[in-house]
């Protein structure tokens, strides 16, 4: 499966990247600001993403709420997202109304600060403190978000600090705040641009030299803090949390491979032959054999630099003692790195992935998203089409000794969720009770 | 803003569109096989893809009473052996060309369905024989998946979303009502399920009669239809009769409550009423009139809660489509000590929309979108494969998705108000909030005009 690409780049530094598709009259734009929660000062932790709220605020030429309302009216769908270490914009709209959706990213990168008022910061405000209650504060487990990039990453680390950020950072976030940050990371030179689907490739290049050409390229962003960190963490670190919830769960996670790295791949295939979906090793053993876990997967961050993280999550059954859980997972984990793994797992683990990727290049907003995150870290959207044969060289010996090295009792941050007193009592009570009946 | 910005370069005006490219839902062919089975093929070519969903007439709403989440546990069984093989190796066998599979019933219908390689596809098809024809339902999985659903149900205790859903479905429908519980079941009836009730429902529901096989992708209508006679030609069998259990709602009067949790920073709000049933003629008017209220991101409810006064990340409404008729609710999360304010908004909303016709604006926004962003839905062949599982199982007209996009476009001001004014029923509107007592109840209170339900997680009453 491989996608045709072209790219250029502006004399502003803006970096473009196009990917052509006319089974659909449809076209999505995609831009990645490489700025994310990495970036933020002491005392402003949450703030690339209330940014990234305001920047649905309005422009020069856009209205308070008019963002959002001329893409649904133009028929098409649009969000952001923030991360780590990146900030994304997209749209997919009916291709006759390209150059709106062009129009509008570009009036918002290069005329954003005339349409700031703090009116609109205090509510932007109150919408990200709710979408924290939401999302963190009001839902088991919710705080995982926070607290494992906590534990995994050292104090002053710039992956350490909570990404939807505290109230009282959030309460501190000011319009001059708003105006640094823009004229920091929010330039052409800071920036991808891609856009997929049906277009037409000339037509396209001169829109996005007409409405971004004139964006003045920024005075560069002050480097981030040296990332780089040991491969292991050196030790066991273990955090217990007391939560609202009846089922224990427990994240293990692990340092591994950046994203990107020969080795990632292999901890990816690593990492789904533990637990990506039913046929895996936990949900096989603990799900389904021993019956006591609920639930189990495993993910990865895909971060860049400094290390990524490797994670496994699972949810445990009622009558299944944290303790127990997180003994269970950790047997398993011991023997994959003693026994090692056979070439079925990792055919099916990659087999599995291999779908995935090409499922995932079904959507004009999926390729125009992929392509901006290759261009963002790499400088090189064509890395989209070689993710397969990068998971088709990984072996068992690959795997095995990535678990020797990476899953050791050295290697593993243990983030236990627990029932608190009054949950458990109530849980056991109602289990019997359902059973007497 | 840098000093080198001029007048001269300023943002460029803004673009008018340039004529749109026009676009057809996929096409598709219908097929019915000897023994019943009936075949829907759209040939979509552009990857190398194809999505498969078997649709079965076996959804909760079709269960016996006293067999709640029977539906639910036999679908998920089908993949826990089958063909000679057991849960695992099913498992191995799907996963090993590159595909999962995913087995679930909703309330109108139980569905097969997954995603492969189109070169997969004869294995794929074997596999989805097996599960569909010679499930095995073996005691171990059975007990196993009833344990899985009850540790399920005391996990949805503790999430504010999800018990505001189940508490606002046992206000909205009389409590004999199907739709007053869960479909998956509660915990006495999950508790209750044997073997046997599993077995025979399979029996009755899972007949080739009342199967159909939808295919949409990289695939021609030929070979679909070879597969298909080849793997399900011997398939036997005649379904039992059925009839949908009473879904009747709750009397009309407003039911306010509010369940119990102590110290939440945040309540979760439902507010509405039972709808209308998928079939109704005035969906798309329906459709229309709540996009407006609050189906789009630039609706009145969501512009009011979020944008105006920030009490919320987001608020939305929406008329749940069933065969009967489903909820019309309204939900959103708003931090606790606004929940009065966040209540009386929604009301106010409701009652605008009943009240004057909306503007030309709002109307040609909501059917704008509505009209621009089809093709958009059905980019990938499992959302085609979805759009075909509906017309399926609501016996939509043949060419529905060929006329949907012009039908929104013939939507007035005047049908959205009628649709308002006969569809949204101010009077009984009913409101459950997941939040702290503490906070909620007074405000509540003083909306009702009469005190308010407050009851636990598990809803049981607590004397207010």
């Amino acid at each position: 499966m491989q996608i045709p690409i072209e790219t250029f780049r502006l004399d502003n530094g803006l970096f473009v990247t196009l990917s052509e598709d006319h089974t659909a009259p449809i076209v999505a734009v995609n831009l990645w600001y490489h700025v994310g929660s990495a970036n933020e000062r002491a005392g402003r932790t949450g703030f690339a993403h209330l940014f990234e709220h305001m920047l649905f605020q309005g422009s020069a030429s856009v209205g308070a709420n008019e963002h959002f309302e001329l893409v649904q009216r133009a028929g098409g769908t649009l969000n952001g997202s923030t991360w780590l270490d990146r900030t994304n914009y997209y749209e997919t709209v009916p291709s006759n109304q390209l150059e709106l959706a062009l129009w509008l990213e570009a009036n918002r990168m290069g005329y954003l600060l005339p349409a700031m008022t703090q009116q609109k910061l205090d509510t932007q405000r109150d919408v990200v403190q709710n979408e924290r209650r939401w999302s963190m504060d009001n839902q088991p487990y919710g705080s995982w978000w926070e607290r494992l990039p906590a534990l995994c990453y050292p104090p002053n680390h710039p992956f350490h600090h909570s990404l939807i950020g505290s109230m009282r950072d959030l309460d501190a976030a000011s319009l001059e705040d708003i105006e640094q940050f823009f004229t920091t990371y929010y330039t052409p030179d800071n920036a991808v641009l891609s856009i997929a689907g049906d277009f037409d490739r000339v037509e396209a290049k001169r829109l996005v030299e007409r409405h971004f050409g004139p964006i003045p390229r920024g005075a560069g962003k002050p480097p981030l803090p040296d990332m780089t960190l040991p491969p292991t963490f050196g030790g066991a670190l273990r955090e217990v949390v007391p939560d609202d919830v009846v089922l224990p769960r427990l994240f293990l996670a692990f340092r591994s491979p950046v994203f990107g790295s020969d080795d990632y791949y292999v901890a990816s295939v690593c990492g789904a032959i533990l637990g990506l979906k039913k046929g895996s090793r936990l949900h096989r053993r603990l799900v389904r054999e021993e019956q006591i876990a609920a639930e189990a997967q495993s993910f990865t961050y895909d971060l860049t630099k400094g290390s990524d993280l490797l994670v496994l999550d699972v949810t445990g059954r009622p009558e299944t003692s944290p303790e127990a859980l997180e003994r269970a997972v950790g047997d398993e984990v011991d023997r994959l790195r003693d026994g090692g793994v056979t070439a079925e797992e990792v055919a099916r683990a990659v087999t599995l992935i291999e779908t995935e990727l090409i499922v995932s290049l079904q959507s004009a907003g999926d390729r125009a998203d992929k392509l901006s995150l290759f261009a963002t870290y790499f400088g090189d959207p064509s890395l989209v089409n070689t993710q397969a044969a990068r998971y088709r060289d990984v072996t068992p010996e690959r795997v095995n000794a990535f678990a020797r090295t990476r899953l050791g009792a050295d290697n593993r941050a243990s983030l236990l969720y627990v029932p608190r007193e009054s949950e458990t009592t109530t849980a056991s009570r109602e289990l019997a009770e359902a059973g007497a009946r | 803003m840098s000093a080198t910005m001029t007048t001269t370069s300023g943002p460029a005006p803004r673009p008018t569109p340039t004529e749109p490219r026009s676009y057809h839902f996929p096409a598709f062919e219908r097929r019915t096989l000897p023994n019943g089975m009936r075949l829907l093929v759209a040939p979509v070519s552009k990857l190398p893809l194809v999505s498969i969903t078997a649709v079965v007439d076996a959804g909760a709403s079709v269960e016996r009473e006293g067999e709640d989440g029977v539906a639910t546990l036999t679908a998920q069984l089908l993949l826990e052996g089958a063909g000679g093989l057991d849960g695992a190796a099913l498992t191995d066998r799907f996963e090993r060309i590159g595909t999962s599979v995913d087995a679930h019933a909703d309330w109108d219908a139980a569905t097969v369905s997954l995603t492969v390689l189109a070169e997969r596809l004869p294995d794929a098809l074997a596999l989805v024989r097996d599960l569909l024809r010679t499930p095995e339902f073996p005691d171990r999985e059975v007990a196993r998946l009833k344990d899985e659903r009850l540790a399920e149900l005391l996990q949805l205790r503790a999430e504010p979303g999800a018990l505001a859903d189940e508490q606002f479905a046992r206000a909205v429908y009389a409590p004999t009502a199907r739709y007053a519980t869960l479909a998956g079941g509660n915990a006495t009836s999950v508790r209750a399920m044997t073997r046997d009730v599993v077995r025979d429902f399979y029996d009755e529901r899972y007949r080739p009669s009342t199967t159909t096989l939808v295919f949409a992708g990289d695939v021609s209508v030929e070979r679909a239809e070879a597969l298909t006679r080849e793997l399900f030609g011997d398939w036997h069998g005649v379904a039992g009769p059925t009839s949908a259990r009473a879904v009747d709602a709750s009397p009309p009067t407003r039911i306010v409550r509010v369940v119990a949790k102590t110290d939440a920073p945040q309540s979760e709000l439902r507010v509405g009423h039972a709808g209308l049933p998928r079939r109704h003629p005035d969906y798309f008017d329906a459709t229309v009139m709540n996009a407006v209220l609050g189906g789009l991101f630039s609706s009145r409810i969501n512009l009011n809660l979020r944008e105006v006064h920030g009490y919320t990340y987001g608020a939305f409404s929406a008329f749940e489509w069933r065969r009967a008729a489903g909820p019309f609710v309204i939900q959103t999360a708003v931090k606790s000590d606004v929940t009065g304010a966040a209540v009386r908004e929604i009301l106010h909303e409701i009652e605008r929309m009943r009240s004057a016709e909306i503007s030309t604006d709002e109307l040609t926004l909501a059917t704008s979108y509505l009209d621009g962003v089809f093709p958009i839905r059905y980019e990938t062949t499992s959302a085609i494969a979805t759009a075909l599982s509906n017309l399926v199982i609501h016996d939509l007209p043949e060419r529905f998705y060929d006329e949907y996009r012009a039908r929104v476009r013939g939507v007035t001001t005047e049908g959205v108000l009628r649709a308002a004014q006969r569809h949204l029923h101010p009077d009984r509107l009913h409101i459950v909030v997941v939040g702290d007592p503490a906070v909620v109840v007074t405000p509540l209170a003083d909306i009702h005009g009469a005190p308010v339900d407050v009851v636990t997680p598990d809803g049981t009453e607590v004397a207010a």
